[in-house]
């Protein structure tokens, strides 16, 4: 029979309630369910999550690394953007 | 992530010169990036000797961690109580573990984890030697805990720092388990030291038969060591001498609070260098087993086929259930 890889999945754990779902690896499986089941096996046996979402690798769209002058050096020189880009009197306290 | 599979819209063509080419510009910002300790990450440009190695390193490395369940899986059936069959399971499973956040550290570069196995099962691949010793008595376990795991932590701690990401972080995640696995080994090896003489001769025969292996885990001596681009490149930032002299300097003493010797009538401080000397290292031996000889060579390859294909129905059944699912789920929405 041919070989056919199960499809791969992109693991994403919230730690704890508050927290946002970061990314932590990937698994492969055959669906969704599994794919879950994978991800609670691999990577929180130690309570490491309260949720995790698993999303098709596939289905991610990726920045090109390329890009990444066109993309994010813009914003370098709107110093502007940040608040201790301003001097303010010392009397006016915490701002 | 960042794997293969994570496909780049396609750009205007010409606007770049190719990736794939070796580019002076791109070599160039590669090496800068290494040089300040900076990371590497999957979709970056990288040299492709860079990603050969890195290859070859983390899929060896992922290897290992699989392989390496086997020696240990053998005692789960008869730990000599509950809870050192509970911590045993565990230990062992976190291994698996270990194997699968590499192998998806490994694919990130651009190989399938197919391609991965049938190298392991065809021996292209290689793993570490130190598994192809047999585990003969309950205390190997223990030391195996002790020695094995706490030279792979030696090893494994400067890869956290590594100039490739997504092996990095794998190797933070891995690092935090490998505690547990120590400190579980040194707990069974005190503990059978309380016991009868009986118990503590089996454990000095499980030290005398693991320490030579485990120093050899460290791999070749610097002046013959063959990969050097790894340390330019920021994979490997500690040499193999180094961190074998760091992992010698440890034991001693804990093997000292165990009351076990260290089977190596030339291990003795020496105040002059600040370290402990150590007798000369049975290289012949060491080349036997990774080239194929070691008494169990076969067997772990064998055991690891064997579950490889007796768990293909199984893949297999899954993916054809999944496939029907999602057709009679497609099927549904057009029909709605
Ligand atoms: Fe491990
Ligand atoms: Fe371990």
């Amino acid at each position: 029979m041919e070989r056919k890889e199960w499809p791969l999945w992109e693991v994403f754990v919230r730690s704890r309630n508050g927290l946002d779902h970061k990314h932590c690896g990937s698994v492969h499986a055959p669906d969704a369910k599994l794919a879950l089941q994978v991800a609670r096996d691999v990577y929180t046996r130690r309570q490491e999550g309260v949720s995790i979402w698993v999303v098709k690798a596939d289905n991610i769209v990726a920045s090109d690394p390329d890009a990444k002058p066109e993309l994010f050096d813009p914003a370098e020189d709107k110093i502007y953007r940040h608040p201790t880009f301003y001097q303010l009197p010392e009397e006016v306290g915490h701002m | 992530m960042y794997t293969q599979a994570l496909d780049i819209p396609q750009q205007n063509a010409d606007a770049k010169p190719l990736r794939a080419v070796e580019n002076a510009a791109y070599q160039a910002e590669f090496d800068a990036k290494v040089d300040a300790g900076g990371f590497i990450e999957a979709k970056d440009w990288m040299p492709e000797a860079y990603r050969k190695t890195l290859i070859r390193q983390i899929s060896q490395h992922a290897h290992s961690e699989i392989v390496g369940m086997l020696p240990e899986g053998n005692w789960i059936s008869r730990a000599p109580s509950l809870k050192r069959k509970a911590i045993l399971l565990a230990k062992v499973q976190d291994e698996g573990g270990h194997g699968l956040y590499l192998y998806a550290a490994a694919e990130t570069l651009g190989v399938s984890r197919d391609e991965l196995m049938d190298a392991l099962h065809s021996r292209k691949a290689k793993y570490s030697s130190i598994f192809n010793y047999p585990t003969l008595n309950w205390a190997d376990v223990g030391v195996i805990g002790w020695l094995v795991d706490g030279a792979a932590i030696m090893n494994q701690i400067p890869l956290c720092k590594c100039s490739y990401g997504p092996y990095a972080r794998a190797m933070i995640r891995v690092c935090k388990e490998e505690s547990f696995h120590q400190r579980q080994g040194y707990d069974l090896l005190l503990t059978m030291m309380r016991g009868t003489p009986e118990q503590q001769e089996m454990v000095q025969d499980a030290v005398n038969r693991w320490w030579w292996p485990s120093i050899m885990m460290f791999g070749p001596h610097d002046k013959d060591s063959v990969h050097t681009d790894s340390a330019r490149w920021g994979i490997k930032r500690i040499s193999n001498d180094d961190l074998r002299q760091k992992f010698v300097d440890a034991t001693v003493k804990q093997a000292e609070v165990l009351g076990v010797t260290l089977p190596d009538p030339e291990l003795k401080w020496n105040e002059e260098r600040g370290h402990y000397d150590f007798g000369a290292i049975d290289w012949e031996e060491f080349w036997n087993v990774v080239n194929g000889h070691g008494q169990c060579n076969v067997d772990r390859l064998a055991e690891r086929v064997q579950a490889w294909e007796e768990g293909a129905w199984v893949r297999e059944a899954a993916l054809a259930h999944a496939e029907k699912q999602a057709a009679r789920e497609n099927a549904g929405r057009a029909a709605a």
